[in-house]
């Protein structure tokens, strides 16, 4: 059986969540160049030009692209075949985030608590998505997310007799409701189906994909592509100051759910939409 | 062309600005967010003094990364200003001038900046590295326990911003998107 270090986990993650947080992944950031090229509005390509800006000072000078370096989203694939040695994974994950956080001179944005408020100091914990799949290796993804957008983020239990125009009205109707405040132009990442709880994950994990990589299903793709030609006819534009470009992308992830439910989770994300993912 | 501004911020200053317009700030502006503005709120209604002075004066919502060895500060972009809103009523009536954030404000915030003449201006959100180098000095004031939250001092040279609400009630919200969508019908 293959074995991996808990102490190979740390280091990979220590230097991902540097990476994530100073350098755009090329999908999203060929997404702002392309929407830059195509905005019609003047003072809408102006705040893009800032942007651009924005990404070449932080990827040269190794600076945070934003000042919320978020919460550290890390999903893992497990390969059922992969022995972990050296101590609780989990426990690595975090050490990975403590150490990325301390020596990328990241912003520690985690209280300890929902109520009582006590800043951890480290950014610690991270969240932590697991699953286990088939093979004999592990698929890392770390993926900051600030919570000005995750802020706008909404989920509804609709009926089924909702339908797929029930789930294009909550999803426009959420990005219009937050309008300006998760900075936009954002990327919509869509969960429908499943439970309450999986929902929320399906859209984190919509987040995840590449906004080059549409749905494989071609319904579910033509959903993305009217659900991106609506929101972009809002005129919200990049910041709420008026403009076509308000969305980057929509991804859709779906799930089988029961015969009473359609629930629907949207996971609003800025223009700084991070992910950096590695096979160890 | 952008319109300069600088601090202390005056009211008649403030007053000629309207939403949409480019401006270039320079000058003192403090820091402030959630946290900070729960503990300035708290002294005011205990009837004790501010550890900063907000007549005429500018908030910055921001809660910068750290900064390495050799950086005045680390990456400082606005964050969502609505957060704020419950608190700022009592600021604005206390003579603070401007604001610098992103995202909307409430109708009360909107309220008060009507009635004692002050402004809402917007920075580029997640332009956070770009927004850092207008930012000349920066030096903890006060809670220095909140970390990212603390009150900071800054002195910024040209930081730019945008006007989004003006004194009268402008909206570059609401007008800038109505704008853009007229063009395109």
């Amino acid at each position: 059986m293959r074995e991996l270090s808990t102490s190979v986990i740390t280091d990979h993650i220590e230097e991902m969540c540097i990476r994530a947080n100073n350098i755009l992944p090329p999908d999203v950031a060929a997404c702002i160049r392309k929407s830059r090229e195509e905005e019609p509005w003047p003072a809408a390509k102006d705040t893009l030009d800032k942007l651009l800006i924005n990404m070449d000072i932080a990827e040269t000078q190794s600076m945070p692209l934003c000042q919320d370096t978020g919460m550290t989203c890390v999903f893992l694939e497990i390969g059922q075949d992969l022995h972990i040695t050296g101590g609780d994974l989990y426990e690595a994950v975090h050490e990975g985030v403590r150490r990325g956080y301390s020596k990328g001179f990241l912003r520690k944005s985690v209280v300890g608590d929902p109520l009582n408020r006590k800043n951890t100091g480290d950014n610690t914990p991270a969240l932590i998505h697991a699953d286990i799949v088939p093979g004999d290796k592990l698929a890392v993804t770390v993926a900051p997310k600030g919570f000005g957008s995750e802020n706008m983020s909404r989920l509804i239990m609709l009926p089924p007799s909702g339908g797929v125009q029930g789930v294009t009205d909550f999803v426009i109707d959420t990005v219009r409701q937050a309008g300006p405040n998760p900075c936009p132009p954002i990327v919509v990442g869509v969960g429908i189906g499943g439970s309450f709880d999986r929902v929320a994950l399906l859209a984190k994990q919509a987040l995840m994909r590449p906004l080059n990589r549409p749905h494989p299903d071609p319904y579910y793709r033509e959903l993305e592509q009217t659900l991106l030609t609506r929101i972009n006819e809002l005129g919200i534009g990049p910041q709420g100051f008026g403009g076509k470009t308000t969305a980057l992308g929509v991804s859709i992830e779906t799930y089988p759910t029961h015969i009473a439910g359609l629930p629907v989770a949207v996971n609003i994300s800025c223009h700084v939409t991070r992910h950096v993912q590695e096979v160890l | 062309m952008d319109i300069k501004i600088t601090t202390p911020f005056t009211e008649e200053a403030a007053r000629s600005l309207r939403a949409g317009d480019a401006v270039l700030i320079s000058g003192t502006v403090y820091t402030a967010r959630d946290a900070a503005h729960a503990r300035l709120v708290a002294l005011l209604e205990e009837g004790k003094p501010l550890p900063v002075e907000l007549r005429d004066g500018i908030i910055y919502y921001v809660g910068p990364t750290p900064e390495k060895p050799g950086q005045v500060i680390g990456s400082a972009g606005p964050t969502t200003s609505y957060r704020m809103d419950a608190y700022t009523p009592q600021l604005i009536a206390l003579g603070l001038r401007g604001m610098i954030g992103k995202g909307k404000r409430s109708p009360q915030v909107v309220e008060s900046m009507k009635e004692h003449g002050a402004v809402y201006f917007g920075a580029i959100g997640g332009a956070a590295a770009f927004t850092a180098k207008t930012i000349t000095q920066a030096e903890v004031v006060c809670y220095e326990d909140l970390g990212a939250e603390a009150i900071r001092k800054l002195t910024v040279k040209d930081f730019p911003a945008t006007v989004i609400i003006d004194s009268t009630g402008g909206n570059l919200y609401e007008s800038g998107v109505d704008s853009y969508l007229a063009s395109v019908r």
